[in-house]
């Protein structure tokens, strides 16, 4: 274990597991993570290296730490803020010094555990480049980079059009490094031990330790290990793999699916933030897949309207598909509205959910089949699998 | 040239559609759907006319 070290949260246990942060050659520091090939464990597994060298030559460059895990079945960051919040503020120094940022911004949900602890943990260091905590509305798309951003500039936790991007113009419209915090918590070891001794476990391409939420239970292993060995595939008809955005894996094919970005997309999936959820055999895939595409839909920034019309339309059909009633359009209106709205929001909401919706056609295909037929199992009665935090909310 | 609506802006007018038929379709809510690939050559000025013609400036031009 790296990061989940036996170590309490306090800065002397802290110090006590890991040593003291020693800052070098910023340069040097920079050429670590890029050798380090650390990608980033927010979802888009995006190189760390080269989003900092960008915001690197920008004028007065920032820093932000995604902490606000906005997926309703991943505890990884929640878990790693309370555990040891000390490693990720100490790789939010290194983020701040390899890009000569004066300014840092860690971003946490309103309500969020964590806070208490991240804040005792700040107030107990004395950090170079001054450190400001953000609460933001715990909504889906207020973690999307640009509506954080936007949070910090302006109050509103609402994505933004881009480009700009925000390694281009962020917060003060400075270029600003957007980072989550797992990716923090890696960046703080590698400027401890280097590249080689970060590349030592994991996948060659994709190297390092990697925390997955697996059935709501954090655990840390090498990137590149297999979905069987996380959970126990047996009584399951399929897994969601990746959140939200991601997609579910039928149970057959999960049996040899290993946990790197390029076996997840080469299996038209996404490993996002490394989410995995069971399905049992006793569920309804089309019913767990209802109720979050009616989250989605009702998560909307209302803002873009491909989105704000089709992820509601799309819910409409999918609950109609769970669990009727069916008509002649059903299908048809709900296969256009998936081939429509990819691309068209101002994020990447639509595109996420509508991924997640197309996996499930394809691996409940039978199911779709025996529903449309009047004959739904048993399953579509069992109790809910997915986490779905609806409660009404909506944007003010 | 590549076209691009900034759908935060987009209130779904559809003139762009009208001067750029060829590139911007609309889709059931009257959005504009467009063709993301390069704009070829002879329809760059329709292209700057739809965009200067949008009530909310939400058709962008962008080089590639
Ligand atoms: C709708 C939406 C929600 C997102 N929510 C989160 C989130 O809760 N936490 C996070 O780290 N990244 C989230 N992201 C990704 C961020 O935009 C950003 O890419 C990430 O924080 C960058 O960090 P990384 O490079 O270290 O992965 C979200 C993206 C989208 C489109
Ligand atoms: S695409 Fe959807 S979620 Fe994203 S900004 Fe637009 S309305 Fe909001
Ligand atoms: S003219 Fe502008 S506002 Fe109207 S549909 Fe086109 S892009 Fe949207």
């Amino acid at each position: 274990m790296r990061l989940l070290t036996a170590a309490g949260p306090l800065l002397t246990e802290h110090l006590g597991a890991h040593g003291e942060l020693q800052l070098a050659d910023r340069q040097q520091l920079l050429e670590a993570v890029e050798g380090a090939g650390l990608l980033g464990r927010g979802g888009a597994g995006f190189p760390t290296a080269r989003k900092m060298r960008t915001v690197a030559a920008g004028s007065r460059p920032v820093v932000l730490a995604n902490g606000c895990e906005g997926e309703p079945a991943s505890g990884k960051d929640a878990l790693l803020l309370s555990r040891h919040p000390h490693l990720v503020l100490d790789g939010l120094q290194a983020a701040a010094h390899a890009v000569g940022a004066a300014e840092a911004h860690l971003a946490l949900h309103r309500g969020s555990p964590a806070l208490p602890l991240v804040r005792k943990a700040i107030a107990e260091r004395r950090d170079r480049a001054t450190v400001t905590l953000h609460e933001v509305e715990p909504r889906y798309v207020a973690s999307e980079e640009s509506a954080l951003i936007n949070h910090v500039n302006t109050g509103v936790a609402k994505p933004v059009f881009t480009p700009p991007r925000p390694f281009e113009r962020g917060i003060g419209r400075r270029p600003t490094l957007v980072n989550n915090v797992e990716t923090l918590a890696h960046l703080a070891l590698i400027a401890r031990h280097g590249a080689a001794w970060f590349r030592a476990v994991g996948d060659p391409e994709e190297p390092g330790t990697q925390l997955f939420t697996a059935d709501g239970a954090v655990v840390e292993v090498p990137t590149g290990t297999a979905v069987r060995s996380l959970l126990d595939l047996r009584g399951l008809q399929a897994v969601l793999v990746g959140g939200y955005f991601g997609t579910w894996v039928g149970v057959a094919q999960a049996q040899d699916l290993v946990l790197t970005h390029r076996d997840l997309r080469a299996a038209g999936g996404a490993l996002g933030a490394g989410v995995l959820v069971g399905l049992p055999a006793t569920g309804c895939g089309l019913v767990e897949t209802a109720r979050v595409a009616t989250f989605l839909a009702a998560e909307n920034a209302g803002q873009c309207g491909p989105c704000f019309n089709g992820l509601p339309s799309i819910a409409a059909a999918v609950r109609a598909l769970a669990l009727g009633p069916w008509d002649d359009r059903t299908m048809t209106d709900l296969d256009r509205w998936l081939g429509v709205l990819a691309g068209r929001g101002a994020c990447r909401h639509p595109d996420g959910a509508v991924r997640f919706v197309l996996s499930a056609l394809t691996v409940f295909a039978a199911d779709v089949v025996e529903h449309r037929a009047g004959r739904p199992c048993k399953g579509v009665h069992s109790a809910p699998v997915l986490p779905v935090p609806l409660d009404g909310r909506s944007w003010t | 040239m590549r076209v691009r609506v900034n759908p935060i802006d987009c209130t779904a007018h559809g003139l762009c559609a009208e001067l750029l038929p060829e590139w911007i379709s609309r889709d059931e809510w009257g959005y504009p759907v467009v063709d993301s690939q390069t704009l070829p050559a002879q329809l760059v000025k329709s292209a700057k006319r739809a965009a200067a013609a949008c009530p909310t400036l939400a058709l962008r031009l962008q080089q590639d």
